[in-house]
């Protein structure tokens, strides 16, 4: 179990600095900093003097070792645009993506399980059929066109909720909260719901069909032969067993949500990382783009390896067989 | 091969021409633990509506293992599942009573039907290695199964659950509770498997080729303690198989089927020893054991006819040495050939003199 968890910890880091090298190439191959940093009044001299300082001089994997430990201590540079740390810019920006993202992902799972398990039970019943046809459209449409629609609705038509922004957003610590005021939540639940409703079908969709696969194993015929209640032959028995796959592609759709929270942010002019890195593309602002990359990949390899320890929590199979080698 | 064939001979000299005990003597008092009358199972389909089980009739009583044998398609295991009340749709009870303990059954709600499985009607399926839920320790499949039947508490469950697993011969049972279903061999996951089926003492265990799925050592074993259960408990079990093997073995009565219907119902025995029906005398000399040292095993020439496509009259008589005119176009009713033994020929076989001396 302790080597099992040590390998995949291991994966992640070799993953990381993969990650680590694309960012880092991005300075060297997206145009010349330098360039771009003096104006047209340059000296050659200038130039020599700014690349020694950047340490642009030095060997490629000294400079990628410089990159890599500066940014563990969380420095990934000045942002070319704005002048300041980049770690500044991104810690201001950072709550108002996680939030959307977690109530988003939270909204997913929580709908995507329930009507799958719901669609999966009640296979003929009218509101799976409706609840079904209903979440082609989720699949189909594309985020902005949901988002747009959802902000014609809600917030031209009925006037019930804003149409773009955080809200009114408290101060703890470092760390922005629209949680805590009315205006907050009310400005989150549109960007949440079309953050998460591809998601929540997806997962939907998933969910019902490993259902309806359970659903026919012999432990399940077993277990209403034994005169078990049909909530615990569904929940107890039939559910647990969906989760490993299920919980694989959740796991893989909450990293998406944080990396795909651009188009969402950019619709509501939602003041995240997203937002952030669009405006850092239009303005070639590499430091930007290359800690961005680094945050969203720090997130994926978390979420990947906490959905490989989560397997090992719910299914006894595979805890033995890792014991059985790693012991 | 032989060795098996040979040992089955010898089970089935064993058996003697003696009564079943159980069977009878405790028929006049109590109404039997499960009685079937004209049992038949529908399924609507697009090309007409099928029949697989159809007109069977046959009583199980306490203490008492019923086999049920036939080609697989004879309906055998889906007169099982309409007694616990578990037909995959579309199939249904079309008509026909279903008794237990002498009351009707059949076509009861589900709300009504599932209190009675696994507390009155318990069930032990093919194969150990799907029946049990991967993902829980057996300990609480079993504490669960009592919590659903019996009113105490979740230490008393547990406490019973061990028990359970005691009865059925798990070895250091208190440790294995917390085991999951992977941990254990095939053998011991049937014995699992039973005990979960038992542990809300049930009056009637349906096992549907509880055996198929195991080597050959372990079915002995597994027969042993089914046979042993239902004596020392007084269960009445109706033990659906394809093997003449398992039916010799461990069965008081046999009820033989082909293509839905009851080919033939008596004591094993005499079933065995000198069948009234051609199928069953076909299949008797299809298996090794009855093939009285016979060079080569005797097949019946055909196959079972499929369900949309039974011919008119019995549906054997294609396949049938002794068929006459009438065989094609009238169905044969049981017919009674002594105390309680019966078949459903027109044309039945003779038992032969000197079959006597097996």
């Amino acid at each position: 179990m302790l080597a099992y968890i040590i390998r995949r910890v291991f994966q992640s880091v070799l993953v990381l600095l993969i990650v680590g090298l694309i960012a880092f190439s991005m300075f060297r191959f997206v145009g010349d900093p330098v360039e771009n940093m003096l104006g047209q009044e340059r000296t050659i001299e200038d130039v020599e003097r700014l690349r020694d300082n950047l340490g642009l001089n030095d060997p490629f994997p000294m400079q990628y070792w410089n990159f890599l430990s500066n940014a563990l201590q969380g420095d990934f540079g000045m942002s070319y645009r704005q002048g300041r740390p980049v770690a500044e810019i991104l810690m201001e920006r950072a709550p108002a993506t996680l939030e959307l993202a977690a109530v988003s992902g939270l909204f997913a799972i929580v709908f995507g399980i329930g009507f799958g398990v719901l669609t999966a039970i009640r296979r003929d019943g009218v509101l799976a059929n409706l609840v079904m046809t209903v979440s082609l459209i989720g699949v189909s449409l594309p985020t902005f066109l949901i988002g747009i629609l959802l902000i014609y609705v809600f917030s031209v038509e009925l006037n019930w909720l804003p149409s773009f922004g955080r809200g009114e957003v408290t101060q703890i610590g470092g760390w922005s909260t629209g949680f805590l005021t009315e205006s907050g939540l009310k400005a989150l639940i549109l960007p949440a719901i079309t953050l998460g409703l591809y998601q929540m079908t997806l997962i939907m969709r998933l969910v019902r069909s490993e259902m309806l696969e359970v659903l026919r194993q012999d432990y399940i015929r077993f277990a209403r032969a034994r005169g078990l209640s049909e909530r615990a032959v569904n929940f107890r028995h039939a559910l647990k067993n969906t989760l490993v796959p299920v919980i694989t592609v959740t796991g893989l759709q909450l990293g998406s949500i944080i990396a795909f929270a651009i188009i969402t942010e950019t619709v509501f002019q939602w003041p995240g990382v997203g937002l952030l890195f669009i405006n850092a593309v239009q303005f070639v602002d590499i430091p930007v783009m290359a800690a961005y990359l680094m945050l969203i990949s720090v997130m994926f390899v978390g979420i990947n390896l906490i959905v490989d320890l989560l397997y090992v929590a719910i299914d006894p199979r595979l805890r033995s067989d890792h014991s059985a080698r790693g012991h | 091969m032989m060795a098996q064939a040979q040992s089955v001979a010898d089970r089935l000299r064993g058996l003697g021409g003696g009564k079943s005990k159980g069977a009878v003597e405790t028929s006049s008092l109590t109404p039997p633990v499960l009685a079937l009358r004209d049992l038949v199972v529908e399924i609507p389909t697009r090309h007409g509506v099928l029949r697989p089980v159809d007109g069977v009739s046959y009583d199980i009583h306490a203490g008492e293992i019923l086999g049920v044998v036939g080609e697989s398609g004879a309906g055998k295991s889906m007169a099982g599942n309409a007694v616990i009340g578990l037909l995959d749709r579309p199939a249904r009870v079309a008509s026909g009573r279903i008794r237990l303990n002498g009351e009707r059954i059949e076509g009861v709600s589900p709300k009504k039907m599932r209190p009675l499985r696994g507390k009155k009607i318990a069930m032990v399926f093919q194969d150990p290695l799907t029946s049990l839920n991967p993902l829980l320790p057996i300990g609480d499949q079993l504490s669960e199964t009592i919590l659903a039947h019996l009113p105490v508490s979740k230490r008393e469950a547990r406490a019973r659950a061990l028990a359970a697993l005691e009865e059925v011969g798990i070895p250091a049972a208190a440790e294995r509770l917390d085991s999951y279903p992977h941990e254990f061999s095939g053998g011991m996951r049937q014995r699992v498997v039973i005990a979960l089926a038992l542990c809300a003492e049930p009056d009637l265990l349906i096992a549907d080729e509880p055996t198929t799925a195991l080597d050959v050592s372990v079915q002995a074993q597994i027969i042993a303690l089914l046979k042993r259960l239902c004596r020392e408990r007084g269960m009445a079990v109706m033990l659906v198989t394809h093997d003449m093997g398992v039916i010799a073995e461990a069965a008081d009565r046999v009820a033989v089927m082909y293509a839905g219907r009851l080919a033939e119902l008596g004591p094993v025995a005499e079933v065995l020893r000198a069948p009234r029906h051609p199928y069953t005398h076909g299949l008797m000399g299809a298996t090794p054991l009855a093939a009285k040292g016979q060079a080569r095993l005797n097949q019946i020439p055909g196959a079972m006819p499929r369900l949309d496509a039974l011919p008119q009259g019995c549906a054997f008589h294609p396949r049938c040495p002794k068929a006459g005119p009438a065989c094609s176009f009238s169905a044969p009713t049981p017919m009674r050939m002594s105390a309680d033994h019966s078949a459903s020929c027109h044309f039945p076989m003779m038992p032969e003199p000197e079959a006597a001396p097996l």
